[in-house]
């Protein structure tokens, strides 16, 4: 019996090991999506400077208004195009076709990113654009069909690669640091919090549900642990006599 | 003239009482009750590992009735599928919960069969006279693999297109038919809608109608012969002048209140999964799925989900596809012939003595490792062919070791032996 017992125990520990493996140097965004103000900021961002070209297209108007708790005055002069009903899905403007045509590759529509890639990858993404001599780079996806939109807030960055290439076993230099070569509107700190910003909302587009799922959660919880010490005694009082 | 409300009651009663007799004089419902509810014994010495089969039902309850909504809202179409999907996680109501209590019901789902299936390898559940009690056991998990399969490509995403491509190819392996098979079941040159739209028509339909039938037929089977118990003891051999086994217990109100704590307890760590940790770390909702399939993208890696990944590292320790197909095949379908590799004189491990213990631990390490194996793209091909070795030894040394080792004697009744020592 002890045999088996350590034996379960064993395989538990190995599980655990293989869960916490890395997954890739990924920077942690840290983004909050309970915290209003930064769902709200992203959301702002992310017309203003992604929708011209992104989709979301499970994404509806009124959604995004239920959720941030705007009336439809607000949600008319903060977000939705004229052109637009509140419960359009939160389409770009742009054809998909005609940018596909323009750029080789249509660009992905955003709703499911964060579910795809998780958080931490979209806020590196949008913080490891670095300009090469060939053109726009990026860390985590490479030559990326998009330029660095962004290049204006963030500035422009460029690599610093290891010395000497090759020195870690890797057939190409790697890129170990970034340095601004041109400063752009927002400092780093201002553009990480941008970036975060804009990740805490694409994690709520990744799955609306998320602002009420925890805290029904709570509840659930609450209600089970009072069922199960409920029906604990019930089963004790009932054993009472069998259990001599 | 004001009735009171005992005299209410008495009559009500006798209403009731009634329309029972009038219904039992057509269909044994009460008669049915006390054979398998109030009347059924089972041992009194059940412990946690009793918890599992209960557990495995309330599960399939779940999966039937989450199901049944989802399917309200889900389209069985290549070009629909994946947004339907999405459809019910935003616009439909509680959907996400419901959809949320499917997919993590079909990882627990897995959990607690094989947490059952331990128990019946730890205490000999499947001796004479439980065999077919076990055979019918594996059926169902051989049903319950299918049916989780093929529900795991509806959604349509990248990981169930390409899952279903890799499982489905295996077929190719059959010598001169093959590819026909192949085609036969994707019912197209490629896995597409004519797939997923029988996939679907299987997965809401014809397997969860077998399941259940499975299930009754495994009750019947249990209840015909009785429970085992961890000591192994034959709880019949001792009745009373009523003819109630001694040491059984009526499984109500005993048994349903344990299991109502088990349950309760069970559902406290479903809920949690359910509302703080769907993904299951990427285990139970994988990130590649939440991309729309994509005939024209391969991905990297393909990796089944963890619960088929055991026997995936089997097909992959062989280098030879036909044999590694073939072997993976065995692996699961040894299990048939457990109750006749097994020569032990007594059922539980408590009575036998090291080789058994060390033969199970080892067994269970090589499942897990197996299965952590199968989720890697570069596993050790030593690695993952020692481990199906002793994976298969298991079952091929069992007749030796249970004929050779040593047993305790099994006392003649449960708890007799914590008495005497």
């Amino acid at each position: 019996m002890r045999t088996l017992i350590t034996s379960l125990l064993l395989s538990g520990l190995l599980i655990g090991s293989a869960v916490a493996a890395p997954k890739g140097n990924l920077d942690e965004a840290n983004a909050n999506v309970y915290d209003r103000a930064s769902l709200e900021r992203g959301a702002s961002y992310f017309s203003q400077f992604c929708m011209g070209c992104h989709s979301l297209q499970y994404m509806r108007y009124q959604r995004l208004a239920d959720d941030l708790d705007l009336t439809e005055t607000q949600l008319a002069g903060w977000l939705l195009p004229a052109d637009r009903e509140a419960g359009d899905y939160m389409m770009s403007a742009m054809p998909y076709q005609a940018s596909a045509d323009w750029f080789g590759k249509g660009p992905p529509d955003l709703s499911l990113t964060s579910r795809a890639r998780g958080p931490n990858w979209i806020y590196t993404f949008l913080r490891s654009y670095y300009l090469t001599d060939d053109g726009w780079q990026n860390l985590v996806l490479e030559n990326p069909a998009m330029p660095h939109v962004l290049w204006e807030l963030q500035g422009i960055q460029r690599a610093i690669m290891d010395a000497e290439p090759g020195s870690n076993g890797q057939a190409r230099p790697q890129v170990v640091g970034f340095e601004l070569d041109r400063p752009g509107l927002m400092s780093a700190s201002e553009y990480d919090q941008f970036a975060r910003d804009l990740t805490a909302f694409l994690t709520y587009v990744g799955e609306p549900a998320i602002l009420k799922r925890e805290r029904i959660g709570i509840w659930v919880m609450l209600f089970l642990s009072l069922l199960t010490l409920l029906s604990y005694f019930m089963y004790q009082e009932y054993w009472r006599d069998i259990k001599k | 003239m004001a009735k009171s409300a005992s005299d209410l009651n008495r009559q009500l009663n006798r209403h009731l009482t009634s329309v029972g007799e009038w219904v039992d004089e057509r269909m044994p419902v009460s008669a049915f009750w006390k054979k398998h509810i109030s009347e059924y014994y089972a041992p009194k010495n059940f412990n946690l590992w009793y918890f599992f089969g209960s557990l495995s039902m309330l599960v399939l309850v779940n999966q039937l009735l989450t199901g049944i909504f989802l399917t309200m809202h889900y389209k069985p179409d290549a070009a629909t599928a994946f947004s339907s999907v999405e459809y019910i996680m935003r616009d439909v109501e509680w959907g996400w919960l419901i959809r949320y209590m499917h997919s993590t019901g079909a990882s627990l789902f897995f959990v607690v069969v094989y947490l059952h299936m331990f128990r019946a390898l730890m205490y000999g559940s499947y001796q004479k006279p439980r065999e077919l009690i076990w055979i019918l056991g594996v059926t169902i998990f051989l049903v319950l693999m299918a049916e989780s399969f093929m529900g795991y490509v509806l959604p349509w995403g990248q990981m169930s297109y390409w899952g279903a491509q890799v499982i489905i190819s295996l077929f190719g392996a059959v010598p001169y038919v093959g590819e026909a098979l192949v085609e036969w079941i994707r019912g197209d040159y490629l896995v597409a809608d004519a797939t997923l739209n029988r996939f679907f028509a299987l997965h809401v339909i014809a397997l969860p109608l077998v399941l259940v039938l499975l299930v009754v037929l495994h009750l019947a089977a249990l209840h015909e012969v009785g429970s085992n118990n961890p000591e192994g003891v034959d709880i019949k051999a001792h009745k009373d002048s009523q003819g109630r086994p001694l040491d059984g217990i009526p499984f109500h109100p005993y048994y349903t209140v344990k299991d109502i704590f088990g349950a309760s307890f069970f559902l406290l760590i479903a809920a949690f999964i359910i509302f703080f940790w769907p993904e299951g770390g990427g285990y139970f909702l994988k990130p590649d799925n939440f991309v729309q399939a994509n005939p024209l993208v391969t991905p990297e890696h393909i990796p089944p989900v963890w619960y088929f990944t055991p026997y995936y590292a089997i097909l992959q320790a062989v280098p030879d596809k036909l044999m590694g197909v073939v072997l993976m095949g065995a692996s699961v379908l040894i299990l048939y012939i457990v109750p006749w590799l097994d020569r032990s004189p007594v059922r539980s491990l408590k009575y036998r003595s090291w080789p058994s213990r060390l033969a199970l631990a080892i067994f269970v390490i090589a499942f897990v490792r197996l299965g952590m194996l199968g989720l890697s793209q570069d596993s050790s091909t030593f690695e993952l062919r020692l481990w199906t070795f002793l994976y298969f030894a298991f079952f091929a040394l069992m007749p030796v070791w249970t004929r050779l080792e040593r047993t305790k004697p099994v006392p003649q009744r449960v708890g007799a032996s914590e008495a005497t020592s």
